[in-house]
């Protein structure tokens, strides 16, 4: 770690002290947790970016789907649900698996001709309908399960902690049925594959709501570390609490938070030292050659199509991953929260604005970002607050200039990743 | 016979023109796309946001000529505020790449780092378009509802099914057929046209032959804030205007592009009018189609719904996914091959 990286990190553990002192612990807490999250996103685009070389616009999808991983793994089942339709939604879910899987038998054993287009065709539509056919009573019975606080089928009821790498699972194996069909696209257009993709499972979250609840949202997630009110309610803790001259209350949210802080920050460091550990081995030697120059690495007997999956594969995982982390930190799944603008395009941000190519600089730009973007706003808000004072009250610019505040941190996100790209093209920590 | 004409009459009611309208609103916004790939070689990320930017210039113009009492009598008072619109985003696209693309342009930057950049760029529109006019709906459409009415036309005709089209769906046609004749006439015809074709097709050979490269950029910016300015006024005219909704127009936009091939204005048209009406037809319920054109037996339980609406999207995504797959240079073809 040189001066730069140093100062620029320092920098960055300023601000959230800075935010500490003047905004309250609390804010400045929330702002380290979610800047660890994103700075596990921003390292995960950045082996597919930084190191291959590929442009995936879709990691919300990814990110939600390690959302879902949480809801699967550590919800207890609904045993109603189950009894009402559960093993006919499993039967539905492998009938559907099974067409898709004859599809692509039939379309690579058949000879090529208007046949085949038709077998295979006609098998994904038969499926389509037969998949409805099993899947709609088994729809209609687990949400008519008590709707109001259930309606799906909840999930394993395992520890949570186990859907941190069952949401990078699930993510990879998303990516890998993707990378498949999309990979070996041009740029641009794997680009828009990868938004589409995305969309798509926003719309299943949303509309799927035997396995999600859809927008009725999942609530009350297990968490990974003590309630506040358990805690308040903790003589020994309580006790720790005013020696240390804090009022219970705050103390439990800090210990809170800083256990959330402790475990993100663990996962991060792990994350980190094997992205350093493939940046610098032959793997990651490859990776760059590859990306640098396609034939000539092809050239050397390399298989790109192969080694662009492998790396697609491991960032959606730990954009999977880092979803879970996320949603396990809110305790709840909404799936009407993502937008591409916040989950795919301010991940992109970070990425670029830390320095693709180079793992420190994708943390740092997740943290750095990340701090921006929550902060944007009340400095927006007290901005605006100095160029309106001199107009009258209740006058109609100054109402609308005052609201608009909010969507400030758009603008100023576009202007930073518009300017660093001009005058530091390669980012604050540029890859060496 | 009855029967058949009814279920025809719904047809056209809920698919055909529905989809005819979103087909021609989609094909503009294509247009846009494929213009800006074929002479600027880089796919713009923030041309949803040009779209609503252009949108939204023309509704307060719109609001603006309403207060002061002029409007089209029967149409949309919007139709009259479109050239301020147009020229509003004109000088902010021209603006963007004064500032912005041009630099890029002349270090002759990979087109992916272009797309970048315009992920920078559409942040920058997506919040002025936000700050400038709310994130809530809009709704700008004056002037006459209908061309037709549903029950006008089952007066007129006797059937039990009405076929209602609204004036935004004829006055999108309308407009779209004029906009896509004079642009091939513009691309065809005239000098400049023909030397931003032959820009696109061989950039040194135009070069060579004296063709100044900043005027044909400046006059393909110029182009595509027309074409979005119109095509999103129709949409927002049409259903309403919501800025989020504009950037999500942005897949089928794409899809729409790609599946007729990238940079291929043709392609571009055909390929909107695919995506529309796969959208509009594969997630419409069918039931009432059937209902009469099969005997009482046959007639079905369900929706006849291929997939929700929710789901329209995954529709978009699947024809282009497939036209990669077995098509990758699009059905027309592409410049980018």
């Amino acid at each position: 770690m040189n001066m730069r990286e140093a100062g620029l990190f320092a920098l960055v553990a300023l601000l959230i002290v800075g935010t500490g002192v003047v905004q309250g612990w609390n804010s400045a807490l929330l702002i380290l947790n979610m800047g660890l999250v994103s700075a596990l996103m921003s390292l995960g685009v950045n082996l597919q970016w930084g190191f291959a070389g590929l442009f995936n616009v879709g990691i919300m999808g990814f990110v939600a789907l390690g959302g879902l991983a949480v809801v699967i793994v550590s919800m207890p089942p609904v045993t109603e649900a189950w009894a009402a339709g559960g093993a006919r939604a499993l039967a539905g879910l492998a009938l559907g698996a099974v067409t898709v899987v004859a599809a692509i038998l039939a379309w690579r054993r058949m000879a090529k001709g208007r046949m085949r287009a038709l077998a295979v065709a006609g098998l994904l539509v038969a499926g389509l309908l037969a998949y409805r056919a099993v899947m709609a009573p088994a729809v209609g019975a687990i949400e008519g399960v008590d709707p109001a606080v259930s309606g799906y089928l909840g999930g394993l009821g395992l520890p949570v902690l186990l859907a941190w790498p069952a949401g990078g699972l699930l993510a990879a194996g998303a990516a890998w049925i993707i990378g498949k069909t999309a990979l070996g696209l041009r740029a641009d257009y794997l680009a828009i594959a990868t938004l589409g993709i995305s969309e798509i499972v926003i719309a299943i979250l949303k509309n799927e709501d035997w396995l999600t609840r859809g927008v009725k949202n999942v609530v009350g997630l297990p968490r990974p570390v003590p309630n506040e009110i358990d805690l308040q309610q903790d003589a020994d803790f309580v006790a720790r609490a005013a020696d240390l001259g804090i009022d219970p209350v705050t103390a439990s949210t800090l210990y809170i938070k800083a256990g959330y802080g402790l475990l993100f920050a663990a996962v991060l460091i792990v994350v980190l030292v094997l992205a350093q550990l493939a940046l610098r081995s032959p793997w990651g030697r490859m990776m760059r050659a590859i990306r640098d120059n396609e034939t000539a690495a092809a050239a050397m007997g390399k298989n790109i199509t192969a080694r662009h999956l492998q790396v697609f594969v491991l960032g959606s995982a730990v954009c999977g991953l880092a979803g879970a982390m996320m949603t396990t930190l809110d305790g709840q799944l909404t799936p009407s929260t993502y937008q591409p603008l916040r989950y795919t395009f301010l991940i992109w941000v970070m990425v670029i604005v830390g320095g693709s190519g180079n793992n420190f600089g994708a943390v740092l730009g997740g943290m750095l970002i990340w701090f921006l973007w929550v902060q944007v706003e009340p400095m927006g808000q007290w901005l605006l607050g100095i160029v309106t004072a001199p107009m009258p009250d209740g006058s109609w610019l100054k109402a609308h200039l005052l609201d608009g505040a909010a969507q400030m941190r758009l603008l100023t996100m576009g202007l930073v990743l518009l300017l660093v790209l001009r005058f530091s093209p390669r980012g604050l920590l540029p890859e060496r | 016979m009855i029967d058949a004409l009814n279920a025809l009459v719904v047809l056209a009611n809920f698919v055909i023109v529905p989809a005819v309208a979103y087909g021609a609103q989609l094909a503009l916004g294509a247009l846009g796309v494929t213009l800006i790939f074929a002479i600027l070689r880089f796919t713009n990320i923030a041309h949803g946001d040009t779209m609503a930017f252009g949108a939204m210039i023309t509704i307060f113009t719109t609001w603006g000529l309403q207060g002061a009492g002029i409007s089209l009598g029967p149409l949309p008072t919007a139709l009259l505020a479109l050239p301020v619109g147009i020229a509003g985003t004109a000088l902010l696209l021209l603006g963007t790449d004064r500032l912005i693309y041009r630099f890029y342009r002349a270090k002759k930057v990979a087109p992916v780092m272009l797309l970048i950049v315009s992920v920078g760029v559409m942040f920058v529109m997506n919040g002025l378009v936000r700050f400038i006019i709310g994130v809530d709906d809009q709704r700008f459409a004056d002037g006459e509802r209908f061309i037709i009415s549903a029950r006008t036309f089952r007066d007129l005709t006797g059937l039990d099914e009405g076929l209602a089209i609204r004036t935004t769906q004829g006055i999108t046609v309308v407009t779209a057929v004029i906009v896509v004749a004079a642009l091939f006439w513009f691309l065809d015809r005239t000098r400049t046209g023909k030397s931003m074709r032959a820009y696109s097709d061989n950039e040194d050979l135009a070069l060579l032959s004296g063709i100044n490269p900043e005027r044909v950029v400046t006059i393909t910016w110029i182009l595509v804030a027309a074409l979005a300015t119109i095509a999103g006024v129709l949409y927002g005219l049409d259903k309403s205007f919501k800025p989020f909704t504009y950037f999500q127009l942005l897949l089928p936009v794409f899809a729409a592009a790609i599946v007729g091939g990238l940079g291929n204005p043709v392609g571009a048209i055909v390929g909107g009018f695919v995506i529309a009406f796969s959208e509009v037809g594969v997630t419409y319920a069918f039931k009432r189609v059937l209902e009469y054109l099969l005997p009482e037996a046959l007639e079905p339980d369900g929706l006849v719904q291929l997939l929700g609406t929710d789901y329209k999207f995954a529709v978009s995504f699947a024809i282009l996914v497939v036209v990669l797959i077995f098509r990758p240079t699009g059905l027309y073809r592409s410049t980018a091959a």
